[in-house]
């Protein structure tokens, strides 16, 4: 008996490269994992908790709308690994874990799920989290633990364990105990309200207070850097992004150079490296023109120096990479690639008609 | 021997033998039919044993002449009518041109006459010699531009006279540098022929990318290369020119690359048009070819093939078979929806934007496709499809677009 032979029909391309969704999605998760890990040392069992409570929050969210919706699992395509880590990075480190789960949940939920999923949605869904957080618990995401505190892999903070639908309880004591002359601020609170300026050896080497991931610019910037790389990123958002932030900050500084920080505290504070390497970069929310790539990453910058200075808040990159990905669309719209052979005034006339 | 009638780009060509019928290698068994069209010649001495239909490479039965073969057929041509093309005039030497059943032998198959009679309206300054390998994996016109310059040089200054043209420059990529060296020593004095290298990449061997790292130029939107005073002509075909016009004998034989992973004897070979695939790949070391995929052509634009008795026809480049393992790493990609990362956009040697059109696909808005997003100025290269981490069939949904959007405006 001899079979047919089996002979396979495919449309071309018959090669390809290799690359896929997922293995670019799994290197994202490597290149968050030291930041994560360094979060931890710096705020002990408070952190990893939020950390591991958050990410499975959005896992198993995920989960739930596969089920819901009669798909097969998508955990394997890792994003919403990342989402879990990245929106866990961007919360204070003794964040209470029953409001986590909470953020973990409206994430992908919200975020993602209900936009139909991996590339179909429009905003950033750890940033959808971590807003909504931020309207629904105001207080707490705005209570910030010490850093490198003596008791931090033996105690938990008070708050980490506040039951569900309850108020956490207030750090201040158990904070003043842990680290004298403990503040509660955060580098761009005290530069607002106190004109506090912290210096870059701070920034450097973590001993600010600050969200769970934001604190060690050279880590974020190292393992941006790996994925850039490794083409895993597009490494034109960070660079836009950071070079309008600095060249905004530049200006109002030679305008008022004692009522506005250097551009190096601008960089340094705050959530802007983590926002600008991890967050701007997430690709289904950012545009795919080479020229939009640029006014995008470069409206992010401007756009968070804006609510730094003349905002109500004291961070504005969060609400700044919204509104850049809720423009990306319409970037896309107004950049596209000139066509091979088309010149500038053609363009211009095929649009008109 | 299995030769279609429709082996190029405009109407079939007319049998001119009938079953039963004894021809000699060189013969012309069919005619051309109009002006968009070329002849065919038989490849072997043989006897006709029907004109029937038979399975082509894109699946539909195509009305062929078989031919069998006498085993004792010799090698040489025994039907040519030399001609002193001197004294032609471009008008003489295009009719020439057409009796060779020359088409465009980088795969296009556009007829070579129609393509240098160019409209009195367009001045054609420069011929452009394409030395550039369309895809990966060939090497044909390597192979012949090694082995045959000066005929190369005889066909270009043929075609250079039939449009005109003032100079001609034969573009070859670095990675064929001992081709550069064997076409140097061929060049003529008089300094209209020059050789200029481009760098290897795909897709280089693409008409208006060459142009452009030649000359600089664009060839706008919509418009051929002779709107920007240039006609490409592939290396085989003015190679075989070269040799086929002066002798005034026809086009029986090309050169195709038979590679890939599951052949034992890879090569660059003679073939006979309307050979059966079977014949080369047994010939060729490849007796098995169950699991393998069987490309026709490159490995970026060619057409996978159902059947082995498909013949070897005159834009056939490239044979390749692939084995399991590459079927495998192609077929096990799972697809996810387009996550906008723009590797597309950054490919597209046109500079379209293949995610958008591809979104546009996937909602069935082929309108907007073309209309917006200058779907029709892909030329199918496969870059898009080739880095797509969500594996999404780009290239094959713009075809279908394409097609869909062709029998709308007929």
């Amino acid at each position: 008996m001899n079979p047919t032979p089996r002979i396979e029909l495919r449309a071309s391309p018959h090669v390809v490269r290799g690359n896929s969704v997922e293995r670019i999605m799994f290197h994202v998760v490597l290149a968050l994992l030291p930041i994560a890990a360094f979060s931890v040392w710096q705020y002990g069992l408070s952190a990893l908790a939020m950390l591991v409570t958050v990410t499975l929050s959005c896992v198993a969210t995920e989960r739930l709308f596969n089920r819901l919706s009669g798909n097969p699992s998508t955990l394997t395509d890792w994003s919403a690994t990342i989402t879990g880590l990245i929106l866990a990075l961007t919360l204070p480190p003794a964040f209470p874990l029953w409001m986590a789960v909470v953020a973990g949940f409206t994430s992908i939920a919200l975020g993602k799920a209900l936009f139909g999923g991996i590339g179909c949605n429009v905003l950033n869904p750890a940033l959808v989290g971590r807003a909504f957080v931020q309207a629904a618990f105001p207080v707490a995401i705005t209570t910030w633990v010490p850093a490198f505190a003596p008791n931090r892999f033996s105690e938990f903070a008070p708050t980490t364990f506040t039951p569900p639908f309850m108020t956490p309880p207030d750090i201040g004591e158990w904070a003043k105990r842990a680290v004298d002359g403990f503040t509660g601020a955060t580098p761009l609170a005290r530069w607002k309200f106190e004109n506090v300026l912290a210096t870059p050896a701070d920034f450097l080497t973590g001993a600010v207070t600050a969200s769970a991931g934001e604190t060690s610019a050279i880590l974020i910037l190292l393992c941006g850097a790996y994925l850039a790389i490794r083409k895993f990123m597009d490494w034109r958002i960070p660079v836009a992004v950071l070079a309008s932030a600095a060249l905004t900050a530049y200006v109002f500084q030679l305008v008022d150079p004692s009522r506005y920080p250097d551009p190096l505290f601008v960089l340094l504070s705050g959530g802007l490296m983590i926002g600008a390497v991890f967050m701007a970069t997430d690709m289904a929310t950012s545009p795919v023109t080479p020229r939009g790539v640029w006014i995008y990453g470069a409206l992010i910058g401007v756009v968070t120096v804006m609510i730094r200075y003349f905002g109500g808040l004291t961070e504005g990159v969060m609400y700044a990479i919204l509104i850049g990905n809720a423009l990306a669309p319409l970037i896309d719209q107004v950049t596209q690639p000139r066509v091979f052979g088309q010149t500038r005034e053609k363009a211009a006339m095929g649009k008109k008609a | 021997m299995i030769l279609p009638l429709a082996q190029h780009i405009g109407k079939p060509a007319v049998p001119l033998v009938r079953a039963g019928q004894e021809v000699i290698r060189g013969q012309p068994i069919a005619r051309a039919e109009g002006f968009l069209s070329v002849p065919i010649h038989a490849p072997a001495d043989g006897v006709v044993e029907a004109i029937e239909l038979k399975p082509s490479a894109r699946g539909p039965m195509v009305e062929c002449i078989v031919l069998r073969v006498y085993e004792a057929s010799t090698q040489e041509i025994r039907w040519s009518e030399p001609r002193d093309l001197d004294a032609l005039s471009p008008k003489e030497l295009i009719q020439a041109i057409q009796d060779t059943g020359m088409v465009g032998l980088g795969g296009a198959t556009f007829p070579s006459h129609a393509k240098l009679s160019v409209p009195a309206e367009h001045k054609i300054h420069t011929l452009i010699v394409n030395g550039c390998e369309c895809e990966p994996y060939l090497t044909c016109d390597h192979k012949l531009m090694r082995e045959h310059p000066d005929d190369l040089m005889t066909g270009a200054r043929l075609a250079m006279r039939a449009i005109g043209a003032e100079r001609a420059i034969i573009g070859v990529e670095d990675n064929k540098l001992d081709a550069v060296e064997a076409i140097r020593r061929c060049l003529p004095a008089d300094g209209r022929i020059t050789l200029q290298v481009v760098p290897t990449k795909y897709p280089q061997g693409a008409e208006k990318m060459l142009i452009k790292s030649l000359l600089d130029v664009e060839v706008p939107p919509g418009k051929l290369p002779m709107h920007v005073g240039v006609v490409v002509n592939n290396v085989g075909t003015l190679i075989q020119l070269g040799q086929l016009l002066p002798a005034g004998q026809g086009l029986t034989e090309r050169v195709v690359t038979v590679t890939g992973p599951g052949i034992k004897k890879p090569g660059d070979y003679w073939v006979p048009i309307g050979t059966p695939m079977r014949t080369v790949l047994e010939w060729a070391g490849a007796p098995d070819v169950s699991e393998r995929s069987i490309i026709l052509g490159g490995p970026m634009m060619g057409q996978a093939v159902a059947s082995l008795d498909v013949p070897v026809t005159k834009g056939v480049s490239g044979i390749l078979v692939f084995d399991q393992r590459q079927i495998e790493r192609t077929a096990a990609s799972k697809s996810y929806p387009c996550i906008k990362c723009g590797e597309c956009v950054k490919v597209c040697p046109m500079g379209l934007n293949p995610s958008m059109l591809g979104m546009l696909a996937a909602q069935r808005e082929y309108d907007a496709m073309g209309e917006h997003y200058h779907l029709g100025d892909c030329f199918e290269c496969g870059c898009c499809t080739y880095v797509c981490p969500s594996h999404i069939p780009l290239v094959q949904q713009f075809r279908v677009a394409k097609g869909i959007l062709r029998e709308q405006a007929a």
